[in-house]
């Protein structure tokens, strides 16, 4: 939807805000950029709807070029929420939220009843806020119609800069979560400027971490939390957070070393295995550790009288599997769905690494919870 | 004679003395808004000029009165025309200074809010900017309305009549009565002006922010 190509802004003074930057914003995705002051997080963010021009590279939307769009049809079609709320205070509020469908010259009938709609949409009744001024209203109120008059002329795209910062905690946590609530609505591509974790551990999709005008992680906020990609991250992150994201363990130090056999070993051995290893099942590889399927003791039992069988003609092969980079939340929700007994854990190229089975998820939880 | 029957016998030339008045008060008002307005919006889009030319309007003011009206004397010759160029020189700083604070002073979040939405520059200007300081730009109004009327009365002494003709006359004649009979309109004038102009501003006032005002 928006992609950003090796951009780079220097300001007149020589300041060094971005340094060739490129990632890409996907449709409907709620896009936070989030870093100290002065990494560059809201030069970016400017750059869309063209309130501050790249001194290099380029940025699309929809694969256009937007260097070559008009700037003030740009703007008119992407919504954008201040910090400062920016509400203008000689228009009634209902006047407000339909400026830009007026800008855009759009029929007034239509937008009037679009307004009453928006209003309704984030609590406010239209009878009594339509025809009131901003000063008559609350912060929260204030930024709540700061929202929806950028919503008012349906644009694809919202640009939102810090919108909450300046209100009081009770105020931001509600509007975030009627953001929150008002994105699986309307499903619009929201860029998001933040400087606080919570909020945008709280509402991203995807969160873009920026330091000195660089992107360090752009991750989804499960993946920020569990693997910070350095100690800048880390730090900004803040230990505490960490500790309380990371209560789970990665699959890695979860899974056990499996008990494996070839796809054509015979039944009688097969059980010989099992019984050394005190397992109920083996796990069936191929060539190169390659995954095929799993052969539990009841099937062998059952088929125990026929001679020429081999493990490929007894074994399950349609069973759930992991990927290993994926979380530990995953795999038990996996396990608990499926109800099965053992996991195998795949590498990236498919090959079997590991098996997680509900023994060793007990020691997690014993881990967990045992010593609290 | 009393006061009473100096206004009773002097009625027509008071008449005429007001009807002048308020000519070269409109006429010079008029042109002091149509060039302080503009000037001072102008100056806010370069304002690193902007204290040097208010700094030039703020000299013209400091220039007496009756100075001024001199000086149109051998450039212009006398009678209505120099007069209102005096007055419109008078009347223009309190307007142009009003005009840029006005606009500078507008919250930077609403302009931002309005370019940011996809005003071009003159929306900015016509629906954000200038609603924004319509009530401080009106007080120069004002300022320089009463300005003018006070001023104006000099406007006599180089043959552009108004009540100054009365005062002078007056004065010529050691008749007090005669005085106030140019003095007490002109305040009155002055007074009235004021008034309306205080009540409009009130009304031009963005109604959302009347009561922080």
């Amino acid at each position: 939807m928006i992609r950003f190509q090796e951009v780079s802004k220097v300001f007149p003074d020589g300041f060094k805000a971005l340094d060739n930057i490129t990632f890409h914003i996907d449709e409907g995705e709620l896009f936070v950029l989030i870093g100290p002051s002065g990494c560059g997080k809201t030069t970016t963010m400017k750059m869309i709807n063209r309130l501050i021009e790249p001194t290099k590279g380029k940025i699309w939307i929809a694969d256009k070029d937007i260097s070559k769009e008009n700037p003030v049809e740009l703007r008119r079609s992407i919504g954008y929420v201040i910090q400062h709320i920016g509400l203008l205070p000689h228009m009634t509020i209902g006047e407000n939220v339909a400026l830009v469908p007026k800008l855009k010259k759009m029929d007034a009938a239509k937008y009037q009843k679009r307004v009453d709609e928006l209003l309704s949409l984030v609590g406010l009744d239209p009878s009594i806020y339509r025809d009131r001024y901003p000063a008559e209203l609350s912060g929260g109120q204030q930024q709540r119609v700061g929202v929806i008059r950028a919503l008012a002329a349906e644009p694809p795209i919202i640009l939102m800069d810090e919108p909450f910062s300046a209100l009081d905690p009770i105020s931001r946590e509600q509007l975030q979560d009627e953001l929150i609530r008002l994105q699986q609505e309307i499903k619009k591509t929201i860029v998001f400027v933040t400087h606080d974790m919570d909020e945008a551990l709280k509402i991203a999709d995807r969160i873009c971490i920026m330091q000195k005008g660089k992107v360090v992680q752009l991750d989804s906020p499960e993946h920020v939390l569990r693997h910070p990609a350095n100690d800048f991250v880390r730090s900004f992150i803040g230990e505490e957070r960490l500790n309380a994201a990371g209560v789970l363990p990665d699959i890695e130090e979860v899974m056990l070393k499996p008990v494996t056999a070839g796809p054509n070993r015979g039944l009688a051995e097969s059980i010989k295995l099992m019984h050394k290893h005190r397992v109920d099942s083996l796990l069936v590889t191929g060539a190169n550790d390659a995954f095929l399927g799993i052969a539990k003791v009841w099937d062998i039992q059952q088929h125990y009288r026929e001679e020429e069988l081999t493990l490929k003609d007894i074994m399950t092969i349609d069973v759930p599997t992991i990927q290993i980079g994926r979380s530990l939340a995953e795999a038990i929700e996996l396990i608990s769905e499926n109800k099965v007994a053992y996991l195998p854990v795949l590498s990236d190229e498919e090959k079997l690494v590991g098996v997680i089975t509900r023994a060793s998820l007990v020691d997690v939880m014993a881990n967990k919870y045992g010593n609290a | 004679m009393d006061l009473f029957t100096i206004f009773q016998d002097r009625l027509p030339d008071i008449a005429t003395g007001f009807r002048e008045h308020l000519e070269l008060t409109f006429v010079s008002l008029f042109f002091a808004i149509i060039i302080g307005v503009p000037l001072g919006i102008i100056l806010t889009r370069y304002r690193k000029g902007a204290e040097a030319v208010i700094g030039v309007t703020a000299v013209a003011q400091t220039i007496p009165s009756l100075a001024l009206l001199g000086f149109m004397i051998p450039l212009m010759g006398i009678g209505f025309t120099p007069a209102v160029v005096a007055l419109t020189i008078y009347g223009l700083l309190p307007i142009v200074r009003n005009t840029y604070t006005g606009i500078v002073g507008v919250d930077q979040a609403a302009i931002e809010a309005g370019i940011g939405m996809g005003m071009t520059s003159g929306q900015v200007l016509y629906l954000v900017e200038i609603p924004l300081a319509l009530s401080v730009i009106m007080a120069g109004v004002r300022t320089s309305t009463v300005l003018i009327i006070g001023v104006a009365t000099l406007a006599s002494l180089i043959g552009a009549g108004g009540l100054g003709d009365m005062i002078f006359r007056g004065i010529a004649m050691s008749s007090n009565e005669l005085i106030l009979a140019g003095a007490m309109p002109a305040a009155v004038l002055a007074v009235i002006f004021d008034f309306l102009l205080k009540r409009l501003e009130v009304r031009v006032t963005p109604k959302g922010s009347r009561n922080k005002a």
